[in-house]
């Protein structure tokens, strides 16, 4: 969807702020960019929506250079939310989210049902909120509203400047877990700068690590604590979280193939699971159908077979060395 | 209580000069206020998009601002000769500044968040003018056009060193005659005329500024 090639950025005063990067960003995805102040998270996103031009390279959404669109236009194909907020404090609610909608020319009854829509999505009653304006809400509302404003336009790419790292603690739990749930339903490419490495495990479904203009790592939270690429990204997510990352066990995310036998004796009798089973519908089936065994299958080929004592002692934590 | 028939009796006899007098003033004071905004809140508008020139143009209208008013008059005179012309100028003159400087304040007073996100959400430069960066510093720009108003109007009152009538004439008059009650038959009026643009203009500052930012 959005694709950076050999992109560099150096500022007016020679500070080289984007080392050439390369980077991919697929549809539907959100992806969160990471690093200590000053590594050009927030310049790589700038660039999206050109606030920021690259001193070279080429960002291409779709496969067509962002180079060839004028500023505005782009801009209204992508959402952009930002730190500060930055409602429009003299405008509703309502005036805030339809503001896009009303320059890209759409009919108003159109986009006062959409205002409509949208404020019911992030749990703000519209009878109630939409006459109101921003001063009136709290910072988490704000917030909520600066999230559907960025909607309103029907963009599919949305860029979020540290949209959380504002609010309170309390607050900042509720979006974070509100823009992961909403991700899910809206299905928008999301592009997420953020410090706070805990937010970018929880809401990201890929992260790139980013140190002095260049990126170090590109994974998905999963794979970030179980495999930092190098020193920097160890100390950067931090020991503590590796090993908490590491340590936890959860029948729910470890995978029936993960103590399976390879080279079992025969199999036909058995129960088959699917390969993608965890360990929870693996101990479930055991269960329901009184087996000792069962055997893992996967498009119809037997890959292996997981026995009730291993399972056992895998959910009890008594691990022998295999 | 003879002093306020007295002066009475004058306010009634020279009612026709004070009456032409009062509309003199009105409209000189009015023609340099309205001149003054059509060159102060565009150059504020430009400055506060320069700002590295910003300070030069304050700068200038500030050092205007400091001359004696009297010894402005006089400076205009051996250049534009008397008449309506030369204090219609020096008025202006006066009235830069205050305006200037408020528009300019409250254009970059503007909350740095809300002017990014309006760029970043894709509206042009002039969007951002008209729909976020004027409304929003509308109630300093009336502030400004407040303070040069009252200003405009005491000062209107030397006009008639250069000859453009207005109050000044009365107030001239009664000086020259040793008349207390005409002086003040002059400039009790200039007085009422400040406070009550100051008043209207108070109320239209109220109305200017926005709901939203009220609630502040």
């Amino acid at each position: 969807m959005i694709t950076f090639e050999n992109v560099k950025k150096t500022f007016a005063d020679g500070t080289e702020a984007i080392k050439g990067i390369d980077l991919h960003i697929e549809e539907g995805k959100l992806v969160a960019l990471i690093g200590p102040s000053g590594c050009g998270k927030t310049t790589t996103m700038k660039m999206i929506n050109k606030l920021i031009h690259p001193s070279s390279g080429t960002i291409s959404i779709n496969g067509k250079n962002i180079a060839d669109r004028k500023d505005v236009d782009l801009r209204r194909d992508i959402g952009y939310v930002i730190q500060r907020i930055g409602l429009f404090p003299h405008m509703t609610i309502e005036d805030n989210v339809a503001l896009i909608p009303k320059l890209k020319g759409i009919k108003k009854q159109e986009y006062l049902k959409r205002v409509d829509e949208l404020l019911s999505l992030v749990g703000l009653e519209p009878s109630v909120f939409k006459k109101k304006y921003p001063l009136e809400l709290s910072g988490g509302q704000q917030q909520r509203v600066g999230v559907v404003r960025a909607l309103a336009g029907e963009p599919p790419i949305i860029l979020m400047d540290e949209p959380f790292s504002a609010l309170d603690p309390i607050s900042r739990e509720q979006l974070q877990a509100e823009l992961k749930d909403l991700q899910k339903s809206i299905r928008k490419t999301i592009v997420f700068v953020t410090h706070d490495m805990d937010e970018a495990l929880k809401v990201a479904d890929e992260i790139v690590v980013m140190k002095d203009g260049s990126i170090e790592q590109i994974a998905t939270p999963d794979e970030l604590l179980r495999q930092p690429a190098n020193d920097f990204v160890r100390s950067f997510i931090g020991e503590e979280r590796i090993q908490s990352a590491l340590n936890t066990f959860s029948p729910y995310t470890t995978k029936v193939t993960e103590i399976m036998d390879k080279s079992p004796e025969d199999s036909t009798e058995m129960p088959a699971i699917h390969a993608e089973a965890d360990l929870k519908e693996a101990a479930e089936m055991m269960v329901d159908q009184n087996a000792q065994a069962l055997q893992v299958i996967q498009d119809e080929t037997m890959l292996g077979v997981i026995y009730k004592d291993r399972l056992l002692s895998k959910l009890a934590g008594i691990e022998r060395g295999a | 209580m003879q002093f306020i028939s007295d002066f009475w009796d004058v306010v009634i006899q020279r009612q026709d000069i004070i009456i032409e007098g009062a509309i003199e003033h009105l409209y000189l004071s009015f023609s340099a206020i309205v001149i003054a905004i059509l060159i102060s809140v565009p150059l504020g508008i430009f400055i506060s998009r320069h700002q590295r020139v910003a300070e030069f143009y304050i700068g200038i209208t500030a050092v205007f601002q400091t001359i004696p008013s009297l010894a402005l008059f006089g400076f205009l005179v051996p250049i534009l000769g008397i008449g309506f012309e030369t204090a219609l100028i020096a008025l202006i003159i006066y009235a830069l500044l205050p305006i200037l400087r408020n528009t300019y304040t409250g254009i970059t007073g503007v909350d740095q968040a809300v002017i990014e996100a309006g760029h970043g959400m894709g509206m042009t430069g002039t969007q951002i003018l008209f729909k976020i960066e004027l409304p929003l510093s509308l109630p300093f720009l009336m502030a400004g056009i407040r303070t040069a108003t009252v200003l405009t109007v005491g000062i209107a009152t030397l006009a008639t060193f250069v000859g453009a009538g207005g109050l000044g004439d009365v107030i001239w008059r009664g000086l020259q005659s040793y008349n207390n009650e005409l002086v003040l038959a002059g400039a009790i009026p200039v007085a009422l005329l400040a406070l009550s643009f100051d008043f209207i203009l108070k109320l239209l500052e109220k109305y200017t500024t926005p709901k939203g930012v009220k609630l502040k």
